[in-house]
């Protein structure tokens, strides 16, 4: 009995009518928990009661209290009929359960009902007592912390990394078990919600015992997920990346000073600078690097009814070509002791089985190199998975389906297992050890299933993933990380998996970088990008005919390769059209419905300074004899160069000029790469006349020898660019820009639209969806105006197929508004960029002191040569460098370079700071609790920030207090009274922001951050007046302050309040 | 091929103020859209019809679905559903319960009933304020009228506590719930050329002089009632009229006063016993609620038409009156100063503001 669980109700306000004729309610609340339930008096003929009940006591088993949810359900109260239920209340304890989080959950929480949607508040208190139990076989994994965010947390350290873990459990879906023929909708409905959240608990306490075998505490980049099955079940299943995490609590904050990145006046120096120093940090081996995104496409075998193709490239790719961690290439250029490390970081992983991690930013010195884009789909039919145990099963008992995989030949545990071996071996062809932001998805349309599974092949440093490791040598990578090490190849050049150009690194000119890079991750925040980013989307959609079963996996198999195919060749366009030559964020969403498939892939294009400037597009026709057809050739090739110069001074893209080295490429057919293909005009022959593909001023061919060709470009063209003042991407940073202001405006929008022509080509298909997501884009904009000059972040599309003729599109994204005075060099000082290093910096700092005191003393000839190295101009390429011990003097004297410039520079920034003030309402100079009380004194309600961002611009997170994982359902049988769908949708949606905000409100928070809404299925009917929708919805709650309010208080050392970041000295 | 299905829902709730002046105003989506289109938030914005019809139909959707909290006021406050930053909730919790003078000035003085509110569409025709808009209007007078009317405390105050309304919009409310109570007759053609501010500003002057609560503070008494007390007092007045001597050592002490002084001289000493005559009746007719009611009408049968015929200036008026009131005090067998007072000064200062010239 290791826990003991106290509730109080204590009172409601703004309840519904429930007594006609009194015009009042009789009310009394149902406190449930496990199997054991206390009720309140009734407080009669009152709309605002006031229970004021005694402490509910329960006793239970940790276990339980991490699987159940507390149920309060407010009744009203009736002598002669049946008590009618008002509404319920679900609250998940396990923010209480971790010493860290919550302590007490105490607050007003909206009374939901699935029919009338919130009917009042009702105040309740939970605390829960739990007792040590050091039981070895436990079941329960009370502590292990869950994070959404996919970095570490701001206040927190990474001590290690340890790796994947996933689970899955299955149940039948309420909805479709026997008894709801005879229930109503609403009980089938709330047993939905309950079974779901009772799930959820179980998959989280299963995920965390496993965080616990591999020694950790901490699960960071939580995803999870229900695939609801229909007849055949429901499934929740949830991945993340199991860590052991250390709260920070600095009591000094010198950090700014470390980072190397922001302490350079100038980023071009600065990065000769590292490159100088590099040759210590000798990138690994030699391996191979993949230019361009791999994406393959896979159909397991498995059963007669999935069909196995591979597209041609796949199947080269497949084949490991280069023997990982031993000496080899990498000997090159690498000392031993780098092979050494590499061979380390390699055990650490191989001992893994899946080197997965579903981050998508990290610590600094853990992510060397990028390979590309992984991903691997698989249709599946969904048969009902037959198990006595589970066919006659009324309760919702919960069935992990790992116990009955011996009986069963097929279980989604092995569907997933199998995707991601196939990840594992893509990411092996590409020379790397390890895949990261890494995620999975579903789309279900009656019983195909596509599964899908997606990350980015890279090779990362051992350094946490070791507990003992080489110390010193770790140090090295950490400082050297320079901003374009991650773009190294990370494979063999001599033996490429995929055809591919690679040219000497434009920052370093030491290592190779391919031509274009395409990621699942966020940008490295010490990239080096020229200019500002943008959202890049491309969108596909496919006829399909209707099929039953076998024959319709089968279709959808032969669909997707080209579907695929056709995406990637939309965004490797659109990026050339952008003058970028790099992808981060991209998440490729493919979703199937009865007679069509959408493809919508969404991610951030940059300019890598480190990679060679994109070609631009020539247009190439293939009967050159009409003149006027010509022409209208050269005016669309006109029509493209202009865009290509409007985006170039849009998004502030002037790469420095430089002499470009084309290294010789070991590719037999240089052209054939930089020659986009449509899939079906493959001739390659008569590309020798137009030799356009040289160097780098490689232009990229494309020919237009079909109509279809024709929409390509046009539809190319008719992407409207953002109006003035707007910026967008699908990432957690927008690079270019640093001045983030407070102001903030998290949003969903959903459209869904019918399509009435039934006989739609492809090409009209795909003008409508191209329309539908431009129109809603520019929605967004018009809406938003007020906050301009501002930023989309996070901007995250998701489409699904309801219905024969309807597409749904929905998205989610945070509106910041940023200071447009300050893009100069200071910008790049500023709040955010502290901020965002904030914690990977007092990480770094509680490491190097010690060190550095010893060798603090280094001399002065020394660092005024790093001061040289590090400041002059371009210096030219030196001889790598392997003489360590000298190079770890350099090494420390560098850090007290750098952190007196730190000093200097923070005075620079003080300017910058405060012009921010100034637009702060509150004065300087008050104290803490003061200015706390007047945040709040406004209104009775907390104001709660949602952002789907890990973090709030001008804000430090104090605290984390837990996950939110909400699933609601709301349905209606009176569609048109509530305003149609558009009506039903709307306060179904603000009804689950208020829920959320009233949860985080709580337990004592003010924010929810990676907030992430997984799933929004809605289904009507309007011809019986009804509709039905389920969300489901993700984030971490947080307590933050203000960082003006932080400085205000001087830093107390051994004080939990004293955690003044370090990015408060920059503002 | 069509949108089925549009909805933005901010974590802050967006509102745009232009739109929910136009959701106010009775508009249509479609209306609105055109107005917005003339009003060139298109070019401004480099939007399509199509993204503001969106974003029209949307705010409206916000706007209905914040009506019910509009209706009470005090729960906009603390409801969970919608995050609104303070300033925002004041703001829309003005312009909600803000109304059109001429809306107001035609219900102005009657009974609130389902009777009134079915008159709504002649008001609508006739003041060119949409229907909807004048419904708007029409319920909250009538919302604000049913929660106050059992009140007790001062008036204005009650109204901005439960309404969370400006001082200023409180007592143009206090004023409306004043009239409606007492159901003074406003609409007679008589009447015609006064505003509602005109009215208002009565309201004001009878609710701070007239009523329990403005003798007594502490007194726990309604402001929407006149002190019956006083109104009872108002008959001894008589004596200034029906005692004959009374009449002309008034009228002579106000001509002494006057003479040389006003061009209209001789007009207001031909005129003196008939005004004189006109004001006290009124004041002795009081106690009926009838007369209550046909007070303004009276004022201006009584008083404001004779002077007006006679080309006083409203310097003239205020000279006149000024020494009417002060020439009673002079008179020693005339007891009753304070009453006078009390009655003349709110009748000084309603006629005054009633004297367009």
């Amino acid at each position: 009995m290791p826990g003991k669980l106290k509730a109080k109700i204590v009172a409601g306000r703004h309840l519904p009518v429930m007594d006609r004729a009194s015009d009042l309610t009789d009310a009394f609340v149902e406190v449930k928990f496990g199997n054991t339930t206390f009720k309140t008096d009734v407080y009669p003929k009152s709309l605002n009661p006031q229970w004021n009940s005694e402490w509910f006591k329960f006793e239970v088993d940790d276990e339980d209290l991490q699987d159940e949810p507390l149920q309060i359900t407010v009744l009203d109260h009736d002598t002669y009929s049946a008590n009618d239920a008002i509404g319920k209340v679900y609250i998940d304890i396990d923010p209480l359960l971790s010493s860290e989080a919550a302590t007490v959950i105490s607050g007003w929480f909206p009374i939901y009902d699935t029919i009338h949607g919130i009917r009042g508040e009702i105040n309740v208190l939970v605390k829960v007592e739990l007792f040590n139990d050091l039981n070895r076989f436990r079941q329960s994994s009370c502590g292990v912390k869950f994070f959404c965010t996919t970095s570490i947390p701001r206040c927190y350290r990474a001590v290690m990394v340890h790796g994947f873990v996933e689970e899955l459990v299955v149940n039948e879906d309420p909805e479709y078990q026997w008894i709801d023929r005879i229930r109503t909708p609403r009980a089938s409905n709330e047993a939905r919600q309950r079974l779901i959240s009772l799930m959820s608990g179980e998959l989280q306490r299963k995920i965390g015992l496993k965080v616990l075998e591999m020694g950790g505490n901490a699960v960071v980049g939580y995803l999870q997920c229900f695939d609801l099955e229909g007849e055949s079940g429901l499934v929740v299943r949830a991945i993340g990346t199991a860590c052991t995490l250390d709260k920070l609590s600095n009591t000094y904050t010198p950090a700014t000073a470390i980072n190397p990145c922001n302490s350079s006046p100038s980023k071009d120096i600065k990065e000769a600078g590292f490159g100088e120093e590099a040759p210590g940090v000798p990138l690994s081996s030699g391996p191979p690097t993949p230019l361009r995104a791999q994406t393959f496409s896979s159909f397991s075998p498995s059963k007669s009814y999935s069909r196995q193709s591979s597209s041609s490239d796949t199947e080269l790719s497949l084949t490991p070509k280069t023997g990982m961690g031993s000496g080899g290439s990498a000997g090159k250029e690498a000392g031993p002791l780098k092979a050494l490390l590499r061979q380390q970081t390699q055990t650490a992983l191989e001992q893994r089985e899946f080197p997965f991690f579903t981050l998508t930013s990290f610590p600094p010195g853990f992510l060397l190199h990028v390979g590309g884009v992984v991903s691997a789909r698989s249709v599946k039919l969904l048969d009902r998975i037959h198990n006595p145990a589970l066919g006659n099963t009324r309760s919702y008992k919960l069935l992990d389906w790992n116990s009955f995989t011996a009986d069963e030949p097929e279980t989604r545990d092995a569907w997933w297992e199998e995707i991601r071996q196939e990840i594992k071996s893509h990411a092996k062809a590409l020379g790397c050890h390890a895949v990261v932001g890494y995620s999975e998805s579903t789309s279900i349309c009656e019983e195909v299933c596509i599964l899908s599974a997606s990350g980015t092949a890279a090779i990362l440093s051992s350094r946490f993933m070791q507990d003992s490791a080489l110390d010193t040598e770790h140090r090295f990578e950490d400082l050297m990380s320079p901003g374009c090490a991650f773009c190294h190849i990370p494979y063999d050049e001599l033996n490429m998996p995929f055809p591919a150009q690679l040219t000497y690194c434009h920052c370093c000119r030491r290592y190779k970088v391919p031509d274009v890079l395409f990621t699942t991750i966020d940008l490295p925040t010490e990239a080096n990008v020229t200019g500002k980013g943008c959202l890049i989307q491309a969108r596909l959609c496919r006829t399909k005919k209707k099929a039953q079963g076998e024959g319709n996996a089968t279709a959808i198999s032969n669909l997707l390769p080209f579907l695929e195919y056709e995406l990637h060749t939309q965004l490797m366009n659109k990026l050339k059209l952008r003058s970028m030559n790099a992808l981060f964020g991209l998440r490729i969403q493919i979703s199937v419905g009865e007679n069509m498939l959408l493809g919508l892939a969404s991610a951030t294009g940059v300019y890598l300074t480190a990679l060679p400037s994109p070609g631009g597009i020539q247009i190439a026709g293939k009967t050159p004899s009409d003149i006027t057809y010509e022409q209208h050739i050269s005016n669309m090739q006109k029509k493209i160069n202009d865009t290509i110069a409007k985006n170039k001074e849009l998004y502030e893209i002037n790469p420095p000029d430089l002499v470009e080295e084309v290294i010789g490429s070991p590719i037999p057919e240089p052209r054939q790469r930089s020659r986009l293909f449509r899939s079906h005009s493959e001739s390659s022959d008569e590309v020798s006349e137009l030799d356009l593909s040289h160097g780098k001023k490689d232009a990229f061919v494309l020919e237009i020898d079909d109509t279809d060709a024709v929409e390509d470009i046009h539809s190319l063209l008719t992407d409207a660019p953002t109006p003035p003042g707007f910026y967008s991407c699908n990432t957690e940073i927008m690079p270019g820009i640093y001045n983030w202001t407070s102001a903030l405006q998290m949003f969903t929008s959903v459209r869904v639209f019918r399509l009435s022509n039934v006989n739609l080509t492809n090409q009209g298909l795909n003008k409508v969806f191209n329309d539908l997501c431009e129109n809603l884009l520019k929605s967004l904009y018009f809406k938003l105006r007020s906050m301009v000059p501002c930023c989309l972040c996070h901007v995250n599309f998701t489409v699904a197929v309801p219905e024969d003729e309807l597409i749904q599109v929905a998205v989610t994204a945070v509106a910041m508004s940023f200071d447009k005075d300050q893009t100069q060099e200071n910008g790049r000082q500023s709040i955010d960029k502290n901020l965002m290093k904030a914690i990977t910096e007092n990480e770094d700092q509680l490491q190097f002191p010690l060190e550095l005191s010893a060798e603090s003393s280094s001399n002065p000839l020394n660092s005024a040569k790093g001061l040289s190295e590090v400041s002059g101009p371009l210096p030219s390429a030196r001889a790598p460098s392997v003489d360590y011990s000298s190079f770890t003097d350099r090494c420390s004297s560098w850090i007290e370079q750098l952190r007196l410039k730190a000093h200097t520079i923070r005075c620079g920034s003080i300017k910058t700071m405060s012009s921010l003030e100034k637009a702060s309402p509150l004065p300087e100079g008050r104290s803490r609790s003061l200015r706390s009380n007047r945040s709040y004194a406004g209104s009775s309600v907390t104001v709660v920030k949602m952002t789907p961002l890990s973090f709030i611009p001008g804000t430090k997170i104090i605290k984390y207090l837990g996950i939110i994982n909400m699933f609601f359902i709301r349905e209606t049988t009176s569609l048109r009274e509530e305003g149609g769908v558009s009506g039903f949708l709307h306060s179904f949606i603000a009804e689950v922001f208020a829920m959320v905000r009233a949860h985080v409100a709580a337990l004592g928070g003010n924010a929810v951050v990676s907030y992430n809404m997984k799933e929004c299925v809605f289904m009507e009917n309007p011809n019986k007046n009804q509709a039905q929708c389920l969300i489901n919805v993700s984030g971490d709650a947080v307590i933050f302050v203000r960082e003006s309010e932080l400085e205000a208080t001087p830093p107390q050392p051994h004080s939990a309040s004293a955690q003044t970041s370090s990015s408060g000295e920059g503002t | 091929m069509s949108v089925e299905l549009d909805v933005f829902v901010g974590n802050t709730t967006i509102m745009d103020k232009e739109v929910y002046q136009l959701w106010l105003n009775g508009y249509t989506v479609n209306d609105a859209v055109k107005v917005r289109i003339e009003g060139g938030v298109m070019e401004e914005c480099e939007a399509s019809a199509e993204v503001l019809l969106s974003d029209t139909m949307d705010q409206f959707r916000t706007f209905q679905m914040c009506e019910r909290l509009l209706q009470n006021p005090a729960k906009l406050a603390n409801q969970l559903l919608f995050q609104i930053p303070p300033d925002r909730q004041a703001m829309l919790i003005e312009r909600y319960y803000a109304f059109d003078d001429d809306v107001v000035r035609e219900v102005l003085g009657k009974k609130l009933s389902k009777g009134t509110k079915k008159d709504l569409d002649d008001v609508s025709a006739k003041t060119g304020i949409t229907l909807k808009s004048c419904r708007r209007q029409f319920d909250n007078f009538k919302r604000v009228f049913k929660v106050v009317e059992e009140l007790k405390g001062p008036l204005v105050e009650n109204i901005k506590q439960h309404f969370l309304l400006p001082d200023q919009l409180a007592r143009d409310y206090a004023a409306i719930v004043f009239f409606a109570n007492n159901r003074f007759e406003t609409g007679k053609k008589k009447l015609q050329y006064l505003t509602f501010q005109d009215f208002a500003f009565c309201a004001g002057q009878l609710i701070n002089n007239w009523t329990v609560g403005a003798v007594d503070n502490m007194v726990e008494d309604m402001d929407v009632d006149l002190d019956k007390e006083f109104l009872q007092d108002l008959k001894d007045l008589k004596i200034l009229i029906t005692d004959k001597d009374l009449l002309d050592q008034h009228k002579s002490l106000v001509c002494v006063a006057l003479r040389g002084k006003t061009k209209v001289f001789n007009e207001m000493e031909a005129n003196f016993k008939n005004l004189s005559r006109g004001l006290v009746n009124i004041a002795a007719k009081l106690t009926n609620t009838k007369d209550v009611r046909d007070f303004f009408i009276d004022l201006v049968e009584k008083f404001i038409e004779p002077c007006k015929s006679d080309k006083w200036t409203a310097t003239d008026v205020n000279l006149y009156l000024t020494h009417y009131t002060n020439s009673a005090h002079i008179l020693d067998t005339f007891k009753h100063q304070n009453v006078w007072t009390r009655y003349m000064g709110v009748i000084k200062s309603c006629i005054l503001r009633m004297y367009h010239e």
